[in-house]
């Protein structure tokens, strides 16, 4: 039921958009390598809604030709120093989001939406830089009420890291439900996890809030520890000192 | 720098609310947070972007937004790499916006939260005039909004490293509310970039005492230390 890492990351073709989730949500490095070692090109990644040193290894290879993000950062290790980089020098397509309008667009694509509105964001130069981004009036008011309308993401693949699969293929996130999110919206889902469990999730009641069915999941591939540096809830904790290596300009992996 | 000054501080603000919630990169606004839920006897409810411990909702990242957007959020907080005299913050980057000079992570959530959430408690502890400029090069998220737009949020103070500011909404400018020690009047314009109003006499922002100190220290070891491990170890030096 599983396949190696080289196999899953093989499904991930040159140019397509790539759904990957916050830090702290379980986020799949070790497969994150083995695309780098691919060679994989002009990926336009979507984080949901930020991201870190996932998207700071693909755009220090030259993997990335578009980010569109609410923040790209190593939180509390410092800028994430290939994206301010390329910012800087314009090598990358830079679609500058915000948190809740990244999940409302995934949210769009859940439904099978086109598009979706949004509050807020009115004044922001956020969305003065982003002409996809449309405002129109209420249609339900009779009074001005201007609103912004977002087209919804529907992303080539979603890609990210679990504890835990089970023998079905069904993957447990636990309260990390924006991973369901990404995996509803997106046409393929790629995750990593921990282990298979020879259970069936759906058997236990206390489970089932937090199960991503395997509908949704094209294929896994066993990675432990494959979230390192970062760390998945109940698992083990982020590694502090190795993020903070990479925060001082350690670009690659290799030197972490 | 007094972190237990700014922590106690942003307690203060926050004063009695139902529901507040901190953000990202936001450990100071926690241990406040943390301070003001102990201060109400544990009534206060508290989430905290990132952690586990501090987080009641199940609906995945997007429930702190949803909730925001109908009211279930009292006090938020931002910060800014520049805020202006009309409170519009920046996040994004210094210079042209195609080209930067300097680039940070993103505008986060504060497009959308800075509008929604009532009570916005603005975060900038390097207080001088590079921080706090007259106009930002980028506004993540405005200050004010003209009166068609749907916006029951907005900014309720501004602390940085010198001072306390209120937000006046009706006069769209701030008003220093006190000085921390060291600081007067003239030290607090000379370091800030944009026109503000000022009271005859400037009050001294409170200090903890030891007693104080030590709880703080407690919460940041117990609570904070989960999400911003990096803080806990240098606040506790």
């Amino acid at each position: 039921m599983t396949e190696s890492l080289q196999e899953l990351v093989a499904r991930i073709p040159d140019g397509a958009m790539l759904v990957v989730p916050p830090d702290y949500s379980g986020v799949a490095i070790a497969a994150t390598r083995a695309l780098l070692e691919r060679g994989v090109r002009d990926l336009h990644v979507v984080a949901s809604p930020s991201s870190g040193i996932q998207s700071d290894l693909l755009i220090a290879a030259g993997c990335v030709r578009t980010m569109e993000a609410a923040a790209v950062t190593l939180g509390e290790f410092g800028v994430a120093p290939a994206f301010n980089a390329a910012v800087r020098a314009g090598s990358i397509r830079m679609l500058d989001s915000t948190c809740p309008a990244l999940h409302a667009a995934l949210n769009a694509a859940e439904k099978g939406l086109p598009f979706i509105p949004l509050r807020g964001l009115i004044g922001s130069d956020v969305l003065r830089h982003r002409p996809d981004w449309k405002t129109i009036q209420n249609p339900f008011s009779d009074t001005p009420d201007p609103i912004v309308l977002l087209p919804a993401i529907r992303p080539d693949i979603a890609l990210f890291h679990a504890a835990a699969a089970d023998r079905e293929g069904n993957v447990w996130v636990g309260r990390r439900l924006e991973l369901s999110v990404m995996a509803h919206a997106a046409r393929q889902t790629l995750v990593t996890v921990e282990r298979v469990l020879d259970t069936c999730f759906f058997d236990r009641e206390e489970l089932v809030p937090g199960v991503l069915p395997s509908l949704y999941v094209t294929a896994i591939a066993v990675a432990e520890r494959g979230a390192w540096p970062l760390g998945i809830d109940e698992e083990y904790e982020p590694d502090a000192e190795a993020q903070a290596r990479y925060a001082k300009g350690a670009l690659f992996m290799e030197t972490v | 720098m007094d972190a237990a000054l700014l922590i106690n501080a942003i307690a203060e603000l926050i004063g009695e609310a139902g529901h507040v919630a901190t953000g990202a990169l936001s450990p100071i606004p926690m241990a406040a947070s943390m301070l003001a839920r102990r201060r109400s006897g544990g009534k206060m409810r508290v989430t905290v972007l990132g952690s586990r411990r501090n987080s009641r909702f199940t609906g995945g990242a997007k429930e702190l937004f949803d909730s925001a957007a109908q009211g279930r959020i009292d006090v938020f907080f931002l910060s800014g790499a520049q805020i202006d005299g009309e409170a519009n913050i920046n996040l994004l980057s210094i210079g042209d916006y195609e080209k930067p000079k300097v680039r940070f992570s993103g505008s986060f959530g504060s497009p959308y939260l800075y509008m929604l959430v009532p009570r916005v408690i603005l975060f900038r502890p390097e207080h001088d005039r590079r921080a706090l400029v007259p106009k930002v090069d980028f506004i993540s998220a405005p200050g004010w909004s003209e009166p068609e737009v749907y916006r029951p949020g907005g900014p309720a103070a501004l602390v940085t490293g010198k001072c306390l500011f209120d937000w006046r909404k009706d006069e769209r400018r701030f008003a220093l509310r006190s000085a921390h020690p060291g600081e007067d009047a003239a030290s607090i314009r000379a370091a800030t970039g944009f026109d503000y109003a000022e009271p005859a006499t400037v009050p001294t922002t409170p200090v903890p005492d030891a007693a104080l100190r030590e709880e703080i220290r407690d919460l940041v070891r117990s609570e904070v230390a989960e999400v911003y491990p990096r803080f806990a170890e240098e606040f506790a030096v």
